[in-house]
């Protein structure tokens, strides 16, 4: 605390001298500190020896080279970084002005740029990797991604427009999933009639919920959403007579090449178009599935927002009681924020469900929900681009880290970067909240303009209560 | 059909507004004319922003009727037949009598057209100036795009639609002198402005009734000549009466057709803006009186 205390102590000084006294006492705080939490956390370790006892190891080398760490790099934030914020932050008006310029830039020609290159993707991995290696990069990145960037956007729309915290929203996924698994096996129904099925039944599951929790705002919706989430879980766990229970569903049947499996049989799709049969092709049938249906969500999202329903949304995010002076509805507006970000939910579960080939109540856990959500905030809430770009970094990250083989030369073979995973997320989330609080992408794109369209600045937006 | 100015517009009766034991508004009773603007005045703290709150249905009064036509002065005929039977409103042709009390709040607006804008201001902030005017446009936008799905579609009835909300907020924005800030974020604008913005975006929802809470708190003295101009002129243009709530007495005894005067909660006076400025009661209630005095003015007021 004293740290900080110093810290804010700078803020007042005047820019560009640099305080001694204060560097020497922020240096001694900072020694203090990081040997008040190493010393128990590094300093010692418990070992159990060949007898079976348990040992105290101490291991201060490692644990004062830490300390010299954190105190090199606090000096260096001190002397470095902090003196030159101190001289940006008197621009930071033009920086704003850049960063719209940049979104401006961004979307006249990342926005193409980025489409065509997830069209040609698989062809590109095809043609660098040869059919071999082009699986593991379609389905599990390309593929994958895009589930969660269609989950990313559906969400999109409850937290981000309507600014509404939903903590379950995996239980939409989770209820697309299981509409399209029992209805496929039990009734033999096809992909494409499963697909609208299972969206709506995801929208009036998402109706279901939004009815109790329309008076509830902010941390009361969000423990409600949560615990919905948890519910649809526990329900799929234990009914185990139509869901089999934990053991999940398998066998559930794959989509079809519009009425030609994907087999190597004489009817199967590489007999019919004369191709060598190979699991790729489905690969990339079900890549393009899940691009198209990213598309039309990404579509449907980009005309609500200029329909009177999307704007009733964010300006239910930004006042909801002026909302209701002007006589909108807004239980009818949550609602429908509810039902159509369930139904992008309910789409993408019932594609997850047909790629997967087996589901179980274990893909639906309340971490989805908080990576989904994760996806939202990092990317910016309610920018469709940034919410795009954390999804490919997130899920993408993930993947990536499961090849970093070389760390396992730097830390040793029991290193398993995977593991690691959730605590990088962790970090990631910090730094993009010191750098970038309002997400990557922060400025809000108007949905009508009368002489020019303007970014506005995420300064302005609010992130809604509930 | 008789809609000459002056017939009443708004009828308040016996209001009531009972926060537990806090009684905020005692058997209030009032009317607005026709296109006249009835001001609310009262030291702090006398329940005007309470009244505001029954009329527009944030509150739910706990006694009295608050009944709204539309049209003709002839519907005030159905008053007791509407009161006595369970039902919000009632129509005639093209006119129209509602029970506000019984109405939620957004079909106050939607349904019964009263508009209102908010002491501490409620604009869209992250949206644009231009926005903000669409969304006071929300339902007839929302029937014209059938409820979203014919817009969806892109079909050119909305498209038509929304060309003639966007000409009816740049009407708007012309009148208010803010056309060329009109893509700007709404919380960038100066407070003065803020403040025009959001009467316009009430007006924005075609109202036969503009509750103005305190329109010129903040203003600097031009700003406040600025708002009677803007005033006046809603009120000779447009088929609307405007009800108010003002401390700033340049604003009020200058526009005003009429006052009502609140002070804890209970009307202490009612009428000309003259008959006001010379009531010992209002005087009392404002400036307080000389020490002698007390008793005499508290046996007028009724204490």
């Amino acid at each position: 605390m004293a740290t900080q205390a110093a810290i804010h102590g700078t803020a007042a000084k005047p820019a560009g001298r640099v305080d001694v006294a204060h560097i020497v006492k922020d240096a001694f705080f900072t020694t203090l500190i990081s040997i008040g939490l190493f010393a128990p956390l590094v300093g010692f370790k418990t070992v159990t020896n060949i007898s079976n006892e348990l040992t105290l190891e101490t291991r201060w080398p490692l644990m004062f080279g830490l300390v010299a760490a954190v105190v090199i790099g606090r000096l260096f934030f001190l002397l470095v970084l902090e003196p030159r914020k101190r001289a940006q932050s008197a621009s930071a008006r033009i920086r704003g002005a850049r960063e719209i310029a940049i979104r401006e830039g961004l979307a006249q020609w990342f926005t193409p740029f980025a489409l065509g290159f997830v069209v040609v993707y698989p062809l590109l991995v095809l043609g660098i990797n040869g059919t071999q290696g082009a699986v593991k990069w379609i389905d599990n990145f390309g593929i994958q991604i895009l589930i969660y960037v269609m989950l990313g956007w559906g969400l999109n729309i409850v937290v981000g427009l309507a600014g509404l915290l939903d903590l379950g929203y995996v239980a939409f996924y989770a209820v697309g999933s299981y509409a399209y698994a029992l209805l496929a096996k039990t009734f033999g129904f096809s992909f494409w009639i499963l697909l609208p099925l299972s969206g709506m039944l995801a929208a009036f599951w998402g109706i279901l919920l939004g009815f109790p929790v329309l008076r509830l705002r902010g941390d009361y919706l969000a423990i409600v959403t949560l615990a919905f989430g948890e519910i649809i879980r526990i329900v799929v766990t234990n009914w185990v007579s139509v869901t089999n229970g934990y053991a999940g569903i398998s066998g559930i049947p794959r989509p079809t090449f519009f009425g030609i499996p994907f087999n190597a049989s004489d009817q199967g799709f590489a007999a019919v178009f004369g191709l060598e049969f190979t699991p790729l092709h489905r690969t990339i049938f079900l890549y393009y599935v899940i691009l198209l249906l990213a598309m039309v969500t990404a579509w449907v999202t980009v005309r609500l927002r200029r329909l009177p329903v999307g704007r009733a949304w964010e300006a239910l995010r930004e006042d909801e009681i002026a909302c209701r002076s002007l006589g909108i509805n807004t239980t009818n507006t949550k609602l429908t924020a509810f039902a159509m970000g369930a139904m992008f939910g309910g789409f993408a579960g019932s594609f997850f469900a047909a790629r997967q080939g087996f589901i179980s109540p274990e893909s639906f856990t309340f971490m989805e929900s908080a990576i989904i959500l994760a996806i939202v905030v990092l990317g910016g809430m309610g920018s469709q681009i940034g919410v795009a770009i954390a999804a490919a970094v997130m899920i993408g990250g993930t993947e990536i880290m499961r090849d970093l083989d070389f760390l396992k030369e730097i830390f040793g073979n029991d290193f398993d970067p995977t593991q690691f995973r959730m605590l990088i997320f962790g970090f990631a989330m910090v730094l993009i909240m010191i750098w970038r609080p309002r997400g990557l992408i922060g400025t809000r794109e108007p949905s009508a303009f009368l002489h020019r369209r303007k970014a506005i600045s995420g300064a302005h937006v609010s992130e809604g209560h509930g | 059909m008789s809609n000459a100015r002056g017939a009443p517009i708004l009828q308040v009766e016996h209001l009531t507004m009972r926060f537990g034991g806090l009684v905020a508004v005692n058997d209030l009773s009032f009317t607005a004319s026709s296109g006249e603007i009835t001001a609310l005045i009262g030291p702090n703290g006398a329940g005007k922003t309470t009244v505001f709150n029954c009329i527009t249905g944030f509150y739910k009064p706990t006694e009295g009727r608050i009944a709204l036509r539309h049209g003709g002065d002839g519907i005030w005929e159905e008053l007791p037949a509407l009161t006595d039977s369970s039902r919000r409103s009632i129509k005639r042709g093209d006119d129209a009598l509602f029970l506000l009390e019984r109405l939620p709040d957004f079909l106050v607006t939607q349904k019964a057209r009263v508009a209102r804008t908010f002491q501490n201001i409620r604009l869209f902030q992250g949206m644009t100036v231009l926005e903000n005017l669409l969304i006071a446009q929300h339902n007839p936008l929302m029937l014209a795009s059938g409820f979203t799905f014919l817009g969806l579609l892109g079909l050119p009835v909305y498209r038509s639609a929304e060309a003639e909300a966007i000409e009816r907020a740049r009407f708007w924005l012309e009148k208010i002198r803010l056309i060329d800030r009109a893509d700007d974020p709404a919380g960038d604008l100066p407070y003065g402005d803020q403040r025009r913005l959001e009467i316009a975006r009430a007006m924005c929802t075609s109202p036969v009734l503009l509750c103005l809470d305190e329109p010129a708190a903040g203003l600097n003295p031009r700003e406040s000549a600025e708002l009677n101009v803007l005033l006046n002129s809603i009120r000779q243009d447009f088929p609307v009466s405007i009800l108010l709530i003002e401390h700033d007495m340049s604003v009020v005894m200058e526009i005003s057709d009429h006052i009502v005067v609140l002070d804890y909660g209970t009307k202490i006076s009612d009428g000309s803006p003259e008959e006001i400025r010379n009531d010992q009661r209002v005087i009392a209630a404002y400036l307080g009186v000389e020490d002698e005095d007390v008793e005499k003015v508290e046996a007028e007021v009724g204490l």
